[in-house]
């Protein structure tokens, strides 16, 4: 006989609590999971849509990074970017200043590079035309990143607001000047000094984006001993995690947002050098290409962990490469590419969840008889 | 007998790891008070929250009026004519009394508030409330919102009263006037829940006490054939010592001379009011007072991180004998002047401490700018920390576990702690004891009082008056802002602290003179 509490009582069949820790290897068990999973659910979709054979996208995913010796050191630049960007971001955001104004300080730190390299290309020794470029670069991302941090610390405010302000400015600040560099009219500027190569970082070992490559590199070593051992990078973590604390022990909060951003801004504008001088020797309003946005991304997913972010961002860089390859390579709509990014990105994001809890099925405690 | 009102049996509840309720079987009659007694995290409340819909057991079941019944929702515990009052008040302030009452019922005709006001006022009649149905909450003293509170769950019909510590906010004679509510309403045939960990309260409303000790049911005793030391024996687990052991100032120097200090918020009101006295080296100055009436503000003056208006604080310092002015400094120029401050402040996580970080990153917090050079020295706050796990016995996994997982007494010993390794010549401690089951509260007080007899003048906010009368030497009693009497604890009593408390409570007319 079945228990007559059964039919008039709904018991909710499972609660969701949350866990201590877990061991490092079960979390990883649980992300590579979730990726074999997302695989699977790809796969469906890709066979319903398109009816291709999903084994062959995912090797043509791979070949989009690492098919050729040229894509796969293209790959490498563009995870530099990335990364470059990701670590430009990291310590406002590990400070809880929202800077979504990453983009426009790239931009704008990339437009002094351009500023010099067209104006006075020629006229100087190339060392000391590219070592002012770095430095204009620098100080205009310094700049961008600057304005909002003082109007925050100063007023109290919005950062989000006023950075994403501060991006269409940047955009049109650059429209402006290939109006004007441009005698054409034309909205798109070729290559600058393609002749002579003034401004242009030179190869190293026969490698064009070797330098770029380094340059982040030693940066993300520099970052993360900045972030977890310097007085500087606790400050940080202090003002993040609790103003009143750091308030509490005499750290003066605005001082740390202004030099935090001043780091920040800094380093954006160094990635508009490395793209200007290094990548693209052009500038364009897509010169940061969205980057200033997918970092926030890069450098959330690696819990503000700058070595963490070389995985990170490599994921974000691949799936990205990968989903041109299919679109080309199968002659697809790259929408289909984009949601096969969003559901392997959407299974990445979302097994934190279980590894931050667990499920658990409700006993109803009547022992069964 | 009656079928009980309320009856649990083998009620369990766990979150992760952590067994909150464990097996426990209680019954609560009408007409009765019922007394819940245990330590903080015993379990009480978690238990509470099962009756009134906001958590639901993982095992066990609940018999309202011995109907089996499940409780999902805090509508379904409505349906049950269950009403809690919990802790933190769920009022909106910019509302009256009534409109309070009303929010989010679903009465059948027309909403009319002249109505709702006149019900209000006869179940305040009834059970010998003082309100007024139409005066706004934010106009409300403490005590007034926990009545608006209580009749909320009363216009409601609710037959089975829970009040979550309800004497914690309340002074010793607001507390005599709920309970003189609580009886009436207990002779209507009410049954009424009183969750503390007071005894004497326990000892004077209830009719029956059931104890619960980290998570489990110990027992329940008629309140008539017992006593405080049975009780705490119970609630502890073992035979405590109640006594606090005040020894005489010594060597009583001048250490902190607040003079006229006033303070005005960010609306203009004066939160503190001319405020005047002295702290004494090897000396205990208590301070009391209704919850916000500028004990905040206060402590954060002295330590520089509230502006103020006008007056001053000096302190005088033993090593060179010279005053030094703390106006407009910041904590960091405090320090710098050599002043050796320490603060516990009330908002333990918030601002004592880092809940994310480390024990040893805690420890950091006060010594990291210590060495030149750019990098931090971990060893020292890591040796630090070790050894106030030990000497504290703090129960941790380890010195890198975050403070956030430690429990509420746990995190208050690393806090102390730190603060007391600054080896401080003032120490100022915010509610240093909320939350803290018995034997922390008593291994805190102990550490205050070897401060006291190094020749530290400590400065105690307290909320328990017997403390404060046990523990202080002097008591200053905050009201409204203002010094309502500094008083010699071995000869005060608790009426008499509780009349200061409440000396010019109602607005700030009486401040003009």
């Amino acid at each position: 006989m079945s228990s007559n509490s059964s039919g008039k009582t709904h018991e909710p069949l499972f609660h969701i609590a949350k866990r201590n820790s877990m061991v490092w290897w079960k979390a990883w068990l649980i992300r590579g999971i979730s990726v074999i999973v997302s695989l699977l659910v790809c796969a469906v979709i890709i066979v319903s849509l398109t009816h291709q054979n999903p084994l062959e996208v995912y090797g043509a995913m791979i070949k989009g990074s690492f098919g050729t010796n040229r894509k796969f050191w293209t790959m490498l630049q563009s995870l530099a970017i990335l990364l470059c960007i990701s670590l430009a971001v990291t310590p406002a955001f590990k400070m809880k200043f929202w800077n979504l104004g990453a983009e426009g300080q790239v931009l704008f730190g990339g437009l002094c590079s351009m500023v010099l390299m067209f104006m006075v290309g020629d006229r100087i020794p190339n060392v000391i035309l590219i070592l002012a470029m770095l430095a204009a670069s620098i100080l205009g991302g310094i700049i961008w990143g600057l304005i909002p941090a003082v109007f925050k610390a100063k007023w109290g405010t919005n950062e989000s607001l006023f950075t994403l302000m501060m991006n269409y400015i940047a955009i049109q600040l650059v429209s402006f000047a290939i109006m004007i560099w441009v005698p054409s009219g034309s909205s798109v500027m070729g290559l600058v000094n393609s002749g002579t190569k003034a401004g242009w970082l030179p190869d190293l070992f026969g490698q064009k984006y070797l330098i770029n490559i380094l340059t982040v590199a030693v940066l993300t070593a520099v970052m993360f001993v900045y972030l977890k051992y310097s007085k500087h990078g606790y400050e940080i973590s202090v003002v993040g995690e609790s103003e009143s604390t750091a308030r509490y022990i005499g750290i003066d909060v605005k001082k740390v947002i202004i030099r935090t951003m001043i780091l920040s801004g800094a380093i954006c504008g160094l990635s508009g050098f490395l793209l200007v001088s290094g990548t693209n020797h052009t500038i364009s309003k897509e010169l940061a290409g969205g980057n200033g946005f997918t970092a926030i991304m890069v450098s959330w997913l690696a819990k503000f962990n700058p070595v963490m972010m070389i995985l990170t961002s490599f994921i974000v860089v691949f799936l990205q490469r990968g989903a041109g390859e299919i679109a080309t390579k199968f002659n697809l709509n790259t929408s289909l590419a984009d949601i096969l990014t969003g559901i392997i990105i959407f299974f990445i994001i979302g097994c934190e969840f279980f590894i931050n809890y667990k499920i658990m099925r409700t006993n109803s405690g009547k022992e069964g008889k | 007998m009656s079928t009980p009102a309320i009856e649990l049996k083998n009620i369990t509840k766990t979150f992760g790891s952590i067994t909150a309720n464990k097996n426990i079987c209680l019954t609560v009659n009408s007409g009765e008070i019922l007394s819940l007694l245990g330590e903080n995290g015993s379990g009480k409340t978690t238990l509470m929250n099962m009756l009134s819909g906001i958590y639901y057991p993982d095992a066990g079941q609940i018999f309202i009026d011995g109907k089996e019944a499940v409780i999902k929702s805090p509508k379904d515990a409505f349906d049950y004519k269950i009403g809690m009052i919990h802790q933190h008040f769920k009022l909106v302030d910019i509302f009256t009394a009534a409109e309070n009452i009303v929010l989010g019922l679903k009465e059948d005709g027309k909403y009319n508030i002249k109505d709702v006001e006149k019900k209000v006022s006869e179940i305040s009649a009834r059970y010998g409330f003082d309100i007024n149905p139409s005066k706004k909450i934010y106009e409300m003293s403490v005590s007034e919102k926990q009545t608006v509170e209580i009749i909320k769950v009363l216009y409601k019909g609710a037959d089975i009263l829970i009040l979550d510590e309800p004497t914690a906010v309340l002074t010793p004679q607001e507390t005599q006037k709920l309970f003189a509510v609580l009886r009436k309403m207990k002779e209507d045939g009410k049954a009424i829940v009183i969750i503390t960990h007071k005894l004497h309260e326990v000892l004077d409303i209830s009719d029956r006490v059931s104890v619960l000790r980290k998570g489990e049911y110990i027992g329940t005793l008629n309140t008539a054939e017992t006593n405080e030391a049975e009780l705490t024996e119970m609630m502890v687990g073992k035979k405590v010592s109640l006594d606090i052991n005040r020894t005489e100032p010594e060597n009583c120097e001048d250490r902190l001379t607040v003079q006229g200090l006033t303070c005005l918020n960010s609306d203009g009101v004066k939160v503190l009011d001319d405020i005047s006295f002295t702290a004494r080296s090897g000396e205990i100055l208590g301070i009391a007072g209704i919850a916000g009436s500028g004990q905040k503000e206060l402590l954060e003056a002295i330590a520089g991180l509230q502006k103020y208006d006008s007056g001053s604080i000096v302190y005088n310092d033993p090593k060179t004998g010279s005053a030094v002015n703390l106006k407009s400094k910041t904590p960091y120029q405090i320090k710098e002047l050599g002043v050796r401050l320490s603060f516990v402040p009330e908002d333990r996580l918030g601002m004592g401490l880092v809940g994310n970080m480390d024990i040893t990153d805690n420890m950091m917090l006060r010594s990291y700018r210590k060495g030149r050079g750019v990098f931090l020295k971990r060893s020292a706050p890591r040796e630090l920390a070790k050894n106030i796990v030990k000497d504290l016995e703090v129960v941790t996994p380890g010195i890198s576990t975050p403070v956030r997982r430690l429990s509420g007494g746990n995190v208050q010993k690393v806090l102390v702690g730190r603060e007391i390794s600054l080896s401080p010549t003032v120490l100022m401690t915010a509610y240093a004891v909320r939350g803290l089951d018995i034997n922390s509260s008593y291994l805190i007080y102990n550490l205050l009082n070897s401060q006291k007899q190094k020749g530290v003048a400590v400065i105690f906010v307290g909320e328990d008056l017997d403390v404060l009368l046990e523990l202080c030497d002097r008591i200053l009693v905050l009201s409204s802002g203002t010094v309502s009497g500094i008083v010699d604890a071995k000869a005060a009593t608790k009426e008499e602290l509780g009349r200061l408390m409440t000396k010019n409570s109602k607005g700030g007319a009486d401040n003009e003179q």
